[in-house]
């Protein structure tokens, strides 16, 4: 009955059927949260549903994102701290309980089929209502470079709300007007300065005080701590060793769970026998789980081992059993051809006349694998309670707790308020850990154990040949020139393009919703340029092998397509591709000015040696604007390396400039890796590779000196970071290899000679 | 019955004499800081210190180890009883704020320890050839900075 409801709003914002509803909702404020929410413990006092003090003079900010390294603890702690004037060092983190005040409503805007650019009521009204359904379905979920953006008006005020508190709470408790009061360091004061007590102090004194409504928040001009460096909160922990990730659980009574998942997509165990009789010694069973088989036992790696070794397996195939690459591309090509696009776009106006010359450009990318280090994991444990009611425990590294704990539920067959997901750090999230594949399987496990807790690992072979991954997709570019007049000039270009959908997958695999046949978002944002006449077909294919999200989702391969193929229009029209790019960009101050950065701090159009080549590349997304340039150095025409990267970013208020540095190299890193090393493919229906030594990955020798500039262009609208250094890499790093050798790659992963 | 030292102490492991030192440490003797990243010697995850050099420990078996000194993260600051103190290492990487996720991290330390021990001023390059592990989060150029930063510690540096 949910389902169907859900269908129907979905459904709604599709259509634009909410016309007219106008934004009475006051949604910031609904999301403050009460002084109960946040679970304060004896000697502790809850502010808001954000923030609670402790006796010991503590300041605990809720933060219920996923810290996979991107920064979120503290980025979102420094939000609460600016408004509240804690000191940073009295500031720590916690997981909240699920509460629709913590959900992530940008992360659902984000999901709409909507370019940046595209405005008016329709688009305002669906990004309303997508703030609705957030509220509707209480999404927790950490990803799309969202945190951040989402977090920046309710967070901020939380920690207004909770300051207003803190000075009524002191006026009371020293007689003092309130007017006379203010928040300075972790201490209330007077106006004179003489301190009246220090945050801990207050714990006490808040009693009956009511959550009033925000005082107005500080101007970016009143900004003590936003816009600076302070420490990172998970540091000290992942430095000494001593942070816990989800492979690092450990409870009382911990058995370990090995899996094989059956080889081709979509495919399931139905039976197994062992080779040698009996099951070994430290080995108490072998279940079959969705998708595959799994054994249990006190050792890991002997469980994997049984697996591997000396167990075999009657697989059911899959819907495509014979799948291979080649066959694939044959697929796409002739979709490529005459498939029916699901979205069509255009702008600008095609003009009839004059003499033309066409030029075309075909380019590929293939599926990707996410690899986070850590590979993946889910600890479960289910306990009768008695009268056929059972309780769920989930410990794991995940991108969206309300996911985990709906798949669990279902899994369990409980109502999902007797499963509590704990979210331990993410070694590396990048998409992979929105899924909710090991939760069923660790859940299927503990099932088989009652009241044993089963922690449930991968082998990296597991990880890499059963993601889900980034589609590979296939692009041609055609662009019309006039060349009736002495120099040819640009009179239109249009592009076919044709992938997989991960948001039409994600729904369907996760929560069961019917496929909408819409291509990804990302991937079919329109590239920036004022082009004179522009258009769109993007065809989704379907097919068995698993899509989802990977870090900056389509943008990773549009980009490469889009970017490249404005240099190739550069050089048809005799132009620099700066020169070229800046000229469409006319009327984009934010853009051009990412642009001028890059190129100047790049030292563009300065000599470089033999043998070595610069390449441009510009990508907005997830609310931010990102420009690469990258420098390569070709040896013997075979081989060449990437030696400098040069980045600027515009994400608009900058919360923390070394996060934003950090994120931006981790996403030419990642990026990286994938233009040089990234490629699934398949043959019997089954992923090839395996392993890192044919996965591979960016290593620090490989790794170029790096340099990042953010721009500020006092854009008031914030950026995401997590994502937007990924998708310019591979067409800037290809764009220098052309400059350098004259050769254009038009396939990824990146391969001369 | 395998016998060995683990940051300082004896210990002892019922276990498959080829069962390998990292699923040893990790599922018998609960010390979890050296992480299972690959299993074949591709990632340096897992890397720890045998008698002073650096091992990738889920390629090497138990018995090999048997009667030797074996150090991992949780000991390498610690070298003396009762002292907390941070490793050099583990200073510089505080100070460069290396860490993303984190989960690569306890490998590289404990590589580039053993590298700095080894050869206490690196060049870049000899920091390429001894730190060949991967860091997906990307963290490499804050990497090559703290190393460059803790041999300046380790020399006498404030
Ligand atoms: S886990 Fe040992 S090298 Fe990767
Ligand atoms: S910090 Fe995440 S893998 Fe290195």
């Amino acid at each position: 009955m949910k389902f169907s409801r859900r269908k129907a709003i979905i459904g709604g914002i599709v259509g634009g059927g909410f016309l007219g509803v106008g934004f009475w909702f006051a949604r910031e404020r609904d999301r403050v949260g009460s002084r109960a929410l946040f679970a304060p413990k004896s000697g502790e006092a809850g502010l808001n549903g954000w923030v609670k003090i402790s006796r010991d003079n503590t300041v605990v900010v809720a933060v219920p994102r996923a810290e996979m390294g991107q920064g979120v603890q503290t980025a979102l702690a420094m939000l609460v701290a600016e408004e509240m004037e804690a000191r940073w060092d009295q500031v720590r983190v916690e997981e909240p309980p699920e509460d629709g005040v913590y959900r992530n409503l940008d992360i659902l805007i984000d999901g709409l089929p909507f370019s940046p650019e595209e405005a008016g009521t329709v688009v305002d009204t669906a990004h309303w209502f997508a703030g609705k359904l957030g509220g509707v379905l209480g999404v927790n979920a950490t990803g799309g470079s969202t945190s951040v953006r989402d977090a920046w008006i309710p967070m901020r005020t939380a920690g207004a709300v909770a300051r207003d508190l803190l000075l009524r709470a002191a006026s009371r408790k020293a007689s003092i007007p309130v007017a006379d009061l203010i928040a300075v360091d972790g201490e209330v004061r007077q106006r004179s300065g003489a301190r009246v007590a220090t945050f801990g102090d207050l714990v006490d004194s808040i009693g009956d005080l009511a959550v009033r409504p925000p005082p107005p928040l500080k101007k970016p001009s009143e900004f003590k701590l936003i816009g600076t460096s302070p420490s990172r909160i998970d540091v000290p922990a992942k430095v000494m060793g001593t942070a816990t990730f989800g492979i690092d659980v450990r409870l009382p009574g911990l058995l370990y769970a090995a899996v094989l998942n059956a080889p081709t997509f979509g495919g399931a165990a139905n039976g197994f026998k062992l080779k040698n009789g009996g099951l070994p010694k430290g080995i108490e069973k072998i279940v079959i789980v969705p998708g595959g088989i799994a054994a249990i036992g006190a050792s890991w790696w002997r469980a994997n081992k049984l697996l591997e070794e000396e167990v075999e397996v009657q697989w059911q195939a899959g819907p495509e059993p014979k799948l291979d690459s080649a066959s694939l591309w044959k697929r796409y090509e002739q979709l490529l051809e005459n498939g029916d696009p699901a979205l069509t776009r255009t702008s600008g106006r095609e003009s009839a006349s004059g003499k033309r010359q066409t030029l075309t450009a075909t380019y590929r990318a293939p599926y990707l694998a996410h690899t986070p280090m850590e590979p993946m994991n889910c600890t479960a444990r289910v306990v009768e309670q008695g009268a056929g009611k059972r309780s769920v425990d989930v410990w794991m590294p995940n991108q969206s707790s309300t996911l985990m704990r709906f798949a669990a539920a279902k899994a369990a067959d409980v109502p999902q308020s007797d499963v509590t997901v704990h979210t331990t750090f993410l070694g590396g999230g990048f998409g992979r850990r929105a899924e909710v594949d090991l939760v069923r399987q660790a859940v299927g496990c503990a099932l088989a154990m009652p009241g044993r807790p089963v922690q449930l690992l991968w082998s990296r072979e597991q990880d890499i040949r059963h993601d889900t991954y980034r589609p590979m997709a296939l692009a041609r570019w055609r662009a019309d020139f006039d060349v009736s007049g002495p120099a040819p000039a640009l009179v239109g270009v249009a592009k076919r393009q044709v992938a997989q959908s991960p948001t039409d997958q994600f729904p369907a695999r996760v929560i069961g919703l019917p496929a909408q046949g819409k291509p990804e978002g990302n991937a079919v944002e329109n590239p920036p340029y004022a082009f004179p006449f522009y258009r769109l077909d993007a065809i989704v294919a379907d097919g068995s092998v698993p899509v989802g999200f990977w870090r900056s989702v389509g943008h990773s391969h549009t980009a490469f397509f889009d970017e490249s193929f404005v240099d190739e229009l550069a050089l048809a029209l005799v132009k620099d591709p700066l020169a070229f790019r800046r000229e469409l960009l006319a009327g984009k101050p934010r853009h051009l000015k990412v642009l001028d950065t890059v190129a100047k701090e790049a030292g563009w159009g300065t000599p470089l040696p033999v043998g070595s080549g610069r390449g441009l590349a510009l990508r907005a997304s997830f609310g931010s604007i990102v420009a690469q340039v990258a420098e390569v150095a070709v040896a013997d025409g075979k081989t060449f390396r990437v030696t400098r990267v040069t980045c600027a970013i515009d994400c608009g208020p900058v919360v923390n400039p070394a996060i934003v540095r950090a994120q931006m190299e981790s996403g030419i890193i990642y990026g990286l890796s994938a233009a040089l090393y990234g490629e699934i493919t398949l043959a019997d229906g089954a992923v090839e590779q395996g392993n890192f030594p044919d996965y591979d990955a960016v290593r620090l020798a490989e790794a170029p000196t790096m340099a990042v500039h953010l721009v500020d262009s006092g854009a008031s609208a914030i950026g995401g970071v997590g994502e937007p250094g990924t998708p310019p890499i591979a067409p800037a790093v290809a764009n220098a290899i052309f400059a350098a050798t004259g050769k254009r790659l038009r396939s990824l992963p990146l391969r001369l000679g | 019955m395998i016998s060995f030292i683990v940051n300082g102490q004896n210990r002892q492991a019922d276990v498959e004499p080829e069962k390998p030192l990292l699923w040893v440490l990790r599922e018998d003797l609960d010390i979890v800081g050296p992480k299972f990243g690959c299993g074949v010697a591709a990632c340096g995850a897992c890397t720890v210190h045998v008698d002073g050099q650096p091992v990738r420990s889920c390629s090497i078996a138990v018995s090999d180890v048997a009667g030797k000194s074996v150090i991992t993260i949780e000991g390498l600051g610690d070298r003396n009883p009762g002292d907390k103190g941070l490793h050099a290492v583990q200073r510089a990487w505080i100070e460069n704020q290396v860490p993303q996720c984190g989960y690569c991290q306890p490998g590289f330390i404990m590589a580039a320890a053993a590298l700095l021990k080894a050869k206490p001023k690196p060049s870049d390059r000899d920091i390429d050839e001894a730190l060949g592990n991967i860091c997906r989060c990307g963290t490499y150029s804050a990497i090559r900075r703290a190393v460059h930063r803790a041999a300046a510690i380790l020399g006498g540096a404030p």
